[in-house]
């Protein structure tokens, strides 16, 4: 009940726009964007985007292609696809564990130079967490570091993973992060690092965000050691706002932040490079759920739904991306259809019957 | 609460019967065992330490007198000249001290800054040969966070994997680090991990790896950690990825029981879970050394800022110190005291300023002696 008497004002607050958005003439014609449904769980969650984006008619359409985690590597014409429309949806990609096959998410990361992940950890209003006034952009840093590929085995019984850092990426991903501080208002960086351990790695990290900090005065900048990190977000959450990290940090970190602020069935997030964007569940994108929630079509739609929204927004289709997100936080504030992972019982599709009906 | 206390007593009787019917294999037991007879003095190394470390050690001292736990406690200082054959200002005495009891208590140390010597943790890491760092970790009774019912314990994984120190510029702006893993560190850290999961009553040792993307190195470890399990049938063994772990973990840390894993995963998640609980005040700590060596230490800083005013919380020194029973396999003297830290710090008339209380050190020490 309390939810209830909570949404009206909301509902105003989040429809209420005073300048409108005037687009360019022929910004309505509809542009393709790849779509990779993926494995599990994942097919019935980009479905639920299909619907929602053809009931709201946004200009974009979907060139399907199916990709499967077991898959040797990412099949020419998916990649060509991107290459071509340059914002990919996908779902997740079962990552089989020491199967002596790369991972499909990584391959595709490295294969278009999407150098940045960004994954966006916030509370959404209705519902119930652990922590409060979380908002956390974590940056990482996608090609290098722990994700190298690199290993081999030295003698029977002692293998070797070589974690590798260079200034250039370093440097690009610290561009990024403030960057992406600057033109979403945000007012502090933070970089995650071990450097106290791995001097010259992590040293080579840090010292190219502080450079690049030099440059953005206006943003507050300052560093922390990862597993220090990881216990500030467990007790005061808060106190982090952009957070820009090396490969596997930030993994863990996105990981944390995505727990505390309600769970990576809710997180947003994408992966970009200089040419190519391409948007996801934010965290845990080997995840792709038990067979038990593939079969009861129960699976989450909500963080898939969100990282549509970035993605209208990244396409330059604001008021399609705002419809979109007010109508998704209006479903979860109101709290009557909510996945298991959120504490209800809806299906899928009822979630998505919701946010439809809730679009304006 | 009273399911994970009734628990841990549970746990550390199913040990004693563990002990008393089956000879045990591992030499931590065997040596630890010569000196259970509670009336002769144990002899341990204690490593008062820096800043509130003097304070904390004495509280310990005091409760342990009380508890009537005989130990021999042989001081340790940190030198002020560094010695040339430990290269650190560790004192090789020191050292041979802890070798010889095979037993120490540790106080926060404040690492001097400068050049030329190494870091006394890792001095002590080395020369001892700590293998294994074992924090448990539950949520205290009466002392509010944001996540209750956490009772899980690492174990991390301390000598090799991503801190092992080799690192290099390949060429200008490009800099590599070497993770190692190795078969032997592998299996004697999972074997530690199945061991403490049997002796305490634990039901499950969970596997904490990335072996989806390092599939050599974290694969070893993997691999490693089933070979141990299969000995172990009674103790369920699972794996869960890294990031999924971080996940789980604050969505809901009832999920997990003992969790083993490589260094730099351990340091992460350790820390995490001290989080949960309240942060490094309250988190106890015991490094597992070859030979059936045991360091306890409080992992939290040495504090110089509030350092000889009495307001230090000891908790962190006190449970480590229980730990170290534990090891010894005094599970009566250590339950008594553990109790008794508990039921202070849920009264809550006695708690020091880190907790939201006003007690002094000495306040706190004597209402824990009185609830003995």
């Amino acid at each position: 009940m309390a939810t209830r008497r909570f949404f009206p004002p909301l509902r105003t607050l989040i429809t209420t726009r005073s300048v409108t958005y005037m687009p360019r003439p022929g910004d309505g014609t509809p542009r393709p964007v790849t779509l990779i449904p993926g494995d599990g769980i994942v097919p019935l969650v980009t479905n639920a985007v299909e619907q929602v984006m053809e009931a709201m008619h946004a200009p974009v359409y979907f060139e399907k292609y199916e990709v499967h985690g077991d898959m040797k590597r990412v099949p020419q014409q998916v990649l060509d696809s991107i290459r071509k429309n340059k914002v990919c949806l996908k779902g997740g990609l079962k990552t089989p564990v020491g199967g002596g096959v790369n991972s499909l998410n990584v391959q595709l990361r490295k294969e278009l130079d999407l150098y940045a992940s960004l994954v966006n950890c916030f509370n959404l209003p209705g519902l119930p967490t652990r922590h409060e006034n979380v908002d956390i952009v974590v940056v990482r840093e996608n090609t290098e570091g722990e994700y190298s590929g690199l290993e081999h085995e030295v003698v029977p019984g002692v293998v070797e993973s070589l974690k590798v850092i260079t200034k250039f990426c370093s440097e690009r991903i610290a561009k990024y992060a403030f960057e992406y501080a600057y033109l979403n208002n945000r007012k502090k960086v933070t970089a995650v690092h071990k450097a106290n351990i791995m001097k010259l790695a992590d040293g080579l990290f840090l010292e190219s965000c502080r450079e690049v900090a030099t440059k953005y005065p206006s943003i507050k900048y300052n560093e922390i050691i990862v597993d220090n990190c990881c216990m500030q977000l467990v007790s005061k959450p808060e106190q982090f706002d952009v957070m820009v990290t090396p490969n596997l940090y930030g993994n863990l970190v996105a990981n944390t932040a995505a727990g505390i602020a309600g769970g990576t069935g809710v997180m947003p997030g994408g992966n970009v490079g200089a040419e190519h964007a391409v948007f996801e569940q934010g965290a845990s994108a080997g995840n792709v759920g038990k067979e038990k929630i593939t079969e009861q079509k129960k699976a989450n739609p909500v963080a898939l739904l969100l990282s549509s929204a970035m993605m209208l927004r990244h396409l330059q289709f604001p008021s399609f991306a705002d419809r979109l997100e007010s109508a998704v936080k209006r479903v979860i504030s109101e709290g009557k259809y909510r996945t298991k992972d959120l504490g209800g019982n809806s299906t899928t599709q009822e979630v998505v019957d919701a946010v439809i009906a809730n679009l304006d | 609460m009273a399911t994970h206390l009734l628990r841990r007593v549970l746990g550390s009787r199913s040990s004693q019967i563990l002990s008393a019917t089956s000879p045990n294999p591992n030499s931590v037991i065997t040596v630890a065992r010569a000196y259970s007879v509670d009336t002769t003095p144990i002899r341990a190394t204690l490593f008062p330490g820096d800043g509130i470390g003097p304070e904390i050690a004495e509280s310990v001292k005091k409760v342990f007198t009380e508890a009537d736990v005989h130990i021999d406690w042989e001081e340790h200082y940190v030198g002020t000249e560094i010695d040339p054959r430990t290269q650190s200002f560790l004192t090789w005495e020191s050292l041979e001290s802890v070798r010889r009891n095979k037993i120490g208590l540790k106080g926060p140390m404040a690492t001097p800054i400068g050049k030329g010597h190494r870091s006394l943790n890792l001095t002590l890491r080395k020369e001892l040969n700590l293998y294994a760092n074992v924090r448990p970790c539950y949520s205290l009774p009466g002392y509010k966070t944001r996540y209750d019912n956490v009772d899980l314990v690492t174990i991390r994984e301390n000598t090799e994997g991503e801190y092992s120190g080799l690192e290099h510029q390949v060429v200008r702006g490009v800099v590599e680090s070497l993770k190692i893993i190795t078969r032997q560190a592998s299996l004697r850290v999972a074997e530690y991990a199945f061991h403490y999961a049997k002796a305490h009553g634990r039901e499950r040792v969970s596997a904490i790896h990335k072996a989806n993307i390092m599939q050599k190195t974290d694969g070893l470890f993997l691999k490693c950690c089933r070979e141990v399990a299969e000995k172990y049938p009674e103790i369920k063994y699972e794996e869960v990825v890294i990031d999924n772990c971080c996940m789980m973990l604050v969505k809901n840390p009832a999920l997990f029981d003992v969790l083993v894993m490589p260094n730099l995963y351990g340091d992460i998640i350790s820390d995490l879970c001290a989080g949960l609980i309240g942060g490094l005040g309250l988190t106890p700590s015991c490094n597992i050394g070859e030979g059936g060596i045991a360091l306890a230490e409080a992992v939290h800083g040495s504090a110089p800022d509030i350092a000889g005013k009495n307001m230090a919380n000891p908790t962190a020194l006190l449970l480590s110190a229980v730990t170290m029973l534990r090891h010894l396999e005094l599970h009566d003297k250590a339950d008594r005291i553990q109790d008794a830290i508990l039921k202070t710090i849920a009264d809550g008339k006695y708690r020091t300023a880190d907790l939201g209380g006003s007690s002094t050190t000495t306040d706190f020490t004597k209402a824990i002696c009185d609830h003995l």
